[in-house]
């Protein structure tokens, strides 16, 4: 299999094809836009906090097939998770873009499919765009990658 | 589809693109963005840092003359390759970015006297350029006061010449436009253009960052007072470029950059600047670089820009038939023949994938906005994927291309 194609494997794909929890909330408690002016990337990702707990969770925007898919396996990963857990899954997830952690027994789950990110230095941005405006809906300013998107909190 | 220009002839003269890519033969075509330069080039570079090696004016020893006069040498070149005339001056700067700013800035700022620009002047830009013929226009019009005014294209990206003059006033002190859009390929008739804003009395700028290598706008035959282009777009050095123009007009600038080399006499408070061009072109310049440039511009014409032309526009309908014959994707400017650009969208696909799954293939392009956001925005459009082309590249890296678009719109629909 091709870096390519690791890169694009099925589950990426069919995550840009159909989005998970793609839209927008009613009543959203949190919310942050983030936006990559290089590549015209643009995500905002809304949050109904309860006890501190994501109880419910939507995107939407446009993007690359990473960016987009990224954005919707992150809804899945931290629907019905407290806080503090998608916070450590995003610290994780961004250690094994950055290549300062392996992918295995990094608990990923689906986001596992991600990990060839890593060899592509330029996409990394585009993997961490709703990540970073999840952190920023949670009120939590990530630490800046590099380079750094455009990220606000609204 | 046969090459107008023999590739075999290439075997060999450019050293940077005979290399793999992802385990394929590397297809170069992000040209726009920067081309690979030839040995003569290469060569040229070599020859002044091995023998001609200092700083120029000034020095009385053999060196620095040497090097004053390849530096001199490579400026009379240029200006010889752009059609310059005995009323035609060439400042070096270290591209066209560098040279757009050098007229917004020298325009807008008086250096102690009186600026160009006054409050109530109007600047028009048209709606084709790239930032670095805008963003230094925005400047330029908040530092003097003036109001800048957009000729904007129509929604083919096309601009008319009947809609500048619906924008040109007496207040019009400025014009600046495109030879060739870098983002979409569109290359306007710049010709008309700069002749009708000369007319009404503006001062005109031309941007022939895309269009030097091949169709190389001729100064002499054209109502320019200023014209800015980069030598690493023209199979020259990275970090070099010039802004040729009217002596007139160039005497109009206030220098960028003070220091060395630009001033006749000094005192402790005051100087008096040097004659154009050495008034504009303060401190040491990149020597090698403009002799390179130059070599680059010998190189042009030694293979006949008409030979270069004919050969970018058959690459380029070539490309347009083949994209454009993909379901879903859509070409943008289509008729601009005499461009090397070709700029596309693909429904469902997004340029950044396109640009990992070609790469993945051996075939450079680039993704995203071009440095030309406000035109996007315009059109409706988002981040665009741009393959264009030089001298070096062939019918066969054309069909890749296609070929390549269409497999990585398999993978991603």
């Amino acid at each position: 299999m091709s870096a390519a194609q690791q890169l694009y494997q099925e589950m990426v794909v069919e995550h840009k094809r159909a989005p998970r929890h793609f839209g927008t909330l009613p009543a959203p408690t949190n919310e942050a836009r983030g936006r990559n002016p290089q590549c015209g990337d643009d995500v905002q990702v809304q949050l109904r906090l309860q006890d501190g707990r994501v109880a419910d969770v939507a995107f939407n925007g446009q993007g690359c097939a990473i960016c987009i898919a990224s954005a919707s396996m992150m809804t899945e990963a931290v629907l019905g998770r407290d806080v503090e857990a998608a916070r450590a899954m995003q610290q994780r997830f961004r250690a094994v873009l950055t290549g300062q952690a392996e992918p295995e027994g990094a608990d990923l789950g689906k986001l596992v499919s991600l990990a060839g990110v890593c060899r592509y230095p330029s996409r990394i941005k585009c993997a961490l765009l709703g990540w970073h405006a999840l952190m920023h809906a949670i009120g939590e300013t990530a630490e800046q990658p590099a380079p750094a998107p455009e990220v606000s909190a609204s | 589809m046969g090459d107008l220009l023999q590739t075999t002839t290439w075997s060999g003269t450019f050293p940077g693109l005979a290399q793999r890519v992802n385990g394929m033969a590397l297809a170069y075509l992000d040209n726009a963005a920067t081309t690979h330069m030839p040995l003569a080039v290469l060569d040229a570079l070599r020859g002044f840092e091995t023998t001609s090696r200092s700083n120029i004016h000034r020095g009385v020893h053999t060196l620095s003359q040497r090097a004053t006069d390849d530096y001199e040498q490579a400026r009379a070149g240029l200006k010889r390759f752009v059609g310059a005339g005995p009323a035609h001056e060439l400042v070096f700067t270290s591209g066209t970015t560098e040279a757009l700013n050098l007229v917004a800035y020298g325009l807008s700022d008086g250096a102690g006297g009186r600026a160009y620009l006054r409050p109530g002047d109007e600047i028009v830009a048209s709606g084709l350029e790239h930032h670095a013929n805008l963003v230094p226009w925005q400047q330029a019009a908040r530092r003097s006061g003036a109001t800048l005014r957009i000729l904007r294209p129509d929604a083919e990206g096309q601009l008319h010449v009947d809609d500048l003059a619906g924008l040109l006033t007496p207040r019009t002190a400025i014009f600046a436009v495109t030879a060739c859009a870098n983002a979409t390929g569109e290359r306007p008739p710049y010709e008309e253009l700069l002749a009708l804003a000369s007319e009404a009395g503006a001062l005109t700028v031309l941007d022939a960052a895309q269009a030097v290598a091949h169709e190389t706008p001729q100064l002499l035959a054209l109502a320019c007072d200023f014209m800015a282009f980069s030598g690493h777009k023209m199979y020259g050095p990275m970090g070099t470029g010039a802004l040729a123009g009217r002596r007139k007009s160039l005497e109009r600038l206030a220098p960028l950059r003070l220091g060395g080399d630009m001033v006749t006499w000094v005192t402790e408070q005051e100087a008096q600047f040097a004659e154009v061009p050495a008034r504009l072109e303060g401190g040491t310049p990149n020597v090698a670089g403009a002799v390179g440039m130059a070599a680059a511009a010998a190189f042009i014409d030694g293979i006949g820009r008409g030979a270069i032309d004919a050969h970018l526009s058959s690459l380029r309908a070539h490309a347009v038939a083949g994209l454009s014959a993909l379901p879903g994707v859509t070409v943008l400017a289509p008729d601009a023949l005499r461009s090397a650009i070709v700029s596309f969208v693909a429904d469902g696909a997004h340029p950044h994938d396109l640009g990992t799954l070609l790469d993945e293939r051996g075939i450079a392009v680039r993704t995203g906005h071009h440095c030309a956001q406000p035109l996007l925005e315009h059109l409706g459009l988002g981040p665009t994927t741009r393959a264009s082309f030089a001298l070096y590249n062939t019918h066969d890296e054309v069909e890749r291309l296609v070929a390549g678009v269409a497999q990585a719109l398999e993978v991603l629909r």
